[in-house]
């Protein structure tokens, strides 16, 4: 399965390679745009010296650990977003007859490489955060488990918003707004949000364990929503749990596949 | 090697914004059996379920009624295990990867279908020189001709040695020479290495020349299932192949 979606992604990155303006286009509009977001913090602290409590550093670690995790996702997951049009097209029976998962072939469709310059600018902001942070060492473990939760978060979004698209055609348009909009949402302390929102996305929507919940944990802090603290490590049951509705989600997708004519 | 057993699929129409869409029966109550090393020619007017049928058989659209088996499996809950012994070529739409030459697309194949790296050389030395590929494997799918990425996909459907081949409308929009190596190379996978076919097509020369059985479908039923002699004879006497046809697919209506 890993195998068969890195040769694809390989085959994907060679053939983007066939336009090489628009590929070398493509990785700088990339970085530009992911450097954007992290000069809209550095501006906001610019201003303040904490948001909602929490300060520049603290913030730029939340951001960090939520944007590798989404960053990840984007570049080896997102492309399940191209669904609808391979629904539209019929192109998706050519998936269909081959051996290998759909779920891996559309992750793995037209995969860009050029997208790992915002994981790397990611990372890179979480390693000055950390560096910048004095944090409790015995607490640095939850970082690789809160980025791998937050990982597997997205990336059962993803494929629950391309489950989404077998039956309702055009509906990237609205799921965009749960996969990338969580994305935005996480990137920022969520003491700034409102209770019920919070209270949404931590027992519904499960993104208060992306980042939020853990890394109260990592930065040795008290939830000023007033969750309790085992909350902290709930993230990986969460993600299990999302992962496997979305797994039952795409199943059932692919069942109501109706192809097109001819 | 096929098997349908009253396989049906329905699909909900919405004519408004009614809640309740009707439901139109593309394939209704389908039986029939193909049996190893058959050449099966599958006839019917536009919209009378043969497309759907085919995808039934490799798994991307499941029955909703009824059994259907290829291989001894069940395609749509076996896709992937079934794909592996299973060809499939769609002649209005290539299962090649469009910006990557030939070569490469067979290169990915070989990896996504596990073939063994010895076997899969053999295997494509003899399709490039049957199919004749030799002067185009370079080139970038989306410059081929119409009857080179034809024999293009042919040759991608078959490096895994399948069982059986299925091949929806193969020769259609191809000049006379491109139809007949393609005819003449069926021809011999069928009777040299024993593949089972099941072709669809609207060029009944495909039909005359290569099938010894004959199932025409209407409605989404069969309407006809034997060999072409009988189907011939159903008409009178010095009736072309066309004929014959014409009068089945009128008839029924």
């Amino acid at each position: 399965m890993v195998s068969a979606y890195f040769r694809l992604a390989w085959t994907w990155t060679r053939a983007a390679m066939a336009y090489p303006a628009s590929f070398a286009l493509m990785s700088v509009l990339g970085l530009i745009v992911a450097g954007t977001d992290v000069a809209v913090i550095l501006i906001i602290f610019a201003n303040t010296t904490s948001l909602a409590g929490f300060s520049r550093a603290e913030t730029l670690f939340l951001y960090g650990t939520a944007n590798v995790a989404f960053c990840l996702c984007d570049m080896f997951v997102s492309n399940i977003d191209r669904i609808s049009q391979h629904v539209k097209a019929g192109t998706f029976d050519t998936m269909l007859i081959r051996p290998v998962s759909t779920w891996i072939q559309m992750a793995a469709d037209r995969f860009l490489p050029t997208r790992i310059g915002r994981v790397l600018q990611a990372a890179l902001v979480l390693g000055y955060s950390i560096s910048a942070l004095d944090l409790d060492s015995g607490r640095l473990w939850m970082i690789p488990v809160m980025i791998t939760t937050g990982a597997v978060i997205f990336a059962a979004l993803w494929t629950l918003a391309g489950a989404v698209q077998f039956v309702l055609t055009d509906a990237s348009e609205v799921t965009n707004a749960f996969t990338y909009g969580s994305g935005q949402l996480t990137q920022y302390p969520f003491a700034i949000y409102g209770r019920e929102l919070v209270r949404g996305v931590t027992y519904g929507l499960p993104l208060a364990f992306v980042n939020w919940q853990p890394a109260l944990y990592v930065l040795d802090r008290d939830d000023p929503f007033g969750t309790p603290g085992f909350m902290r490590f709930l993230g990986p049951v969460a993600a299990l749990v999302l992962a496997l509705l979305a797994g039952f989600a795409w199943r059932l997708g692919i069942r109501h596949y109706r192809s097109t004519g001819s | 090697m096929i098997e349908l057993d009253r396989a049906g699929r329905s699909f909900k129409v919405k004519r408004s914004l009614k809640l309740e869409g009707n439901l139109v029966h593309a394939v209704r109550d389908l039986s029939f059996t193909v049996a190893p090393g058959e050449f099966v020619g599958y006839l019917g007017p536009n919209g009378a379920g043969k497309s759907t049928t085919i995808k039934m058989l490799c798994g991307i659209l499941t029955p909703t009624s009824g059994r259907v088996r290829v291989a001894g499996l069940d395609p749509s809950r076996k896709r992937t295990t079934l794909a592996r012994r299973i060809g499939v070529v769609f002649g209005q739409r290539t299962t090649l990867w469009w910006d990557l030459p030939l070569r490469d697309s067979f290169e990915l194949i070989r990896h996504l279908y596990k073939v063994d790296r010895n076997v899969f050389k053999t295997r494509l030395d003899e399709l490039t020189e049957t199919l004749d590929l030799g002067g185009f494997i370079r080139t970038p799918v989306r410059q081929l001709s119409l009857g080179q990425r034809m024999r293009g996909d042919l040759a991608a459907a078959l490096l895994h040695a399948p069982d059986v081949l299925v091949l929806d409308e193969p020769t259609i929009g191809l000049d006379v020479v491109s139809k007949s190596s393609i005819r003449a190379f069926l021809r011999r996978l069928n009777t040299e290495q024993g593949t089972t076919v099941l072709l669809t097509t609207h060029d009944l020369g495909d039909i005359e020349r290569l099938c010894r059985r004959v199932m025409l479908i209407d409605h989404g039923r069969l309407a006809f299932d034997g060999t072409l002699d009988e189907l011939m004879a159903t008409a009178p006497e010095q009736s072309t192949i066309e004929d014959v046809v014409t009068r089945l697919y009128t008839g029924s209506r």
